[in-house]
């Protein structure tokens, strides 16, 4: 698998790559307390924030050298569903292409906790590849 | 005691609001504004500065949890059950993103929220958003 390189929004979330899982980049995002939400819960925000670098590192480890994943795909949608309250301790992401089409990539990605049978949170992203077009 | 949006975010010590440094915009019965400002920790590319898609959620998430305590009237336990956001256009590199979002429908359960973000024209904006609510402090 290619090395991914992280955005950086994904430093200020504390977000390191902790190994591999089915051909994709695993990603940490270690507890912190900049990332409660309502007291003893995580905050979706971060919780999202971290789906979505999950699903640009997935695509990111599927890109040939040389090209960057920030020039070539640009969010359109992000769809999160949140299964359970995010506990206040390390999350586990990891996210799987789905398709990468001429013009848009569509990416679905999974969060949890201790135990990865037990998401707790998932989202589903498409990104435009290229510039969008009325830019 | 009345749920005041302002005075949630000055109060608080801790927690991904203030992380992110959202400040308090305005507020009504049933909506709420808060501001992102720029940062260049927050961009999802060095070079270009533009801000990632991830603290645009978190903003959004956040004006509209406050927009769910403003229609409640009170802060009470609430989690977030979906967002989706679509990303209209890229913020402008150096602009704060104010997020507005109002809740529009309060059942016992669910709360149902919409809202925007943009980086200086309401009409002109960056994000749209859709998202329900949990209402955990309820008997139903």
């Amino acid at each position: 698998m290619r090395e991914v390189a992280l955005l950086p929004y994904a430093d200020f979330l504390g977000i390191t790559v902790a190994g591999e899982r089915d051909g994709a980049p695993l990603l940490l995002m270690p507890f912190s307390e900049g990332l409660v939400g309502f007291p003893g819960r995580l905050h979706g925000g971060a919780v999202s924030g971290l789906l979505e670098i999950a699903a640009i590192a997935a695509i990111d480890a599927t890109l040939e050298e040389g090209e960057d994943p920030r020039a070539m795909f640009k969010p359109i949608t992000v769809t999160v569903d949140f299964m359970r309250p995010g506990a206040l301790a390390d999350v586990y992401a990891c996210g799987h292409v789905v398709r990468v089409g001429g013009r848009v990539a569509n990416v679905a990605v999974s969060a949890w906790q201790d135990d990865p049978t037990r998401m707790i949170a998932a989202a589903r992203m498409n990104l435009a590849i290229g510039a969008l077009a009325d830019e | 005691m009345v749920f005041d949006p302002a005075q949630y975010l000055t109060n608080s010590r801790g927690g991904h609001a203030v992380a992110l440094g959202l400040r308090y915009v305005a507020h009504g019965e049933d909506w709420c504004e808060l501001a992102l400002a720029y940062d260049r920790r927050l961009v999802s590319d060095a070079t270009s500065g533009i801000l990632a898609s991830g603290p645009i959620v978190s903003l959004m998430d956040s004006t509209a949890g406050c927009a769910v305590w403003c229609r409640r009237g009170v802060y009470l336990n609430q989690a977030t059950l979906d967002l989706r956001v679509d990303y209209l256009r890229p913020a402008r590199p150096g602009k704060a993103v104010i997020g507005r979002a109002e809740c529009y429908r309060l059942t016992r359960r669910i709360a149902f929220v919409r809202g925007v973000a943009h980086d200086g024209d309401p009409a002109h904006p960056v994000a749209h958003l859709a998202g329900t609510y949990m209402l955990l402090d309820t008997d139903a």
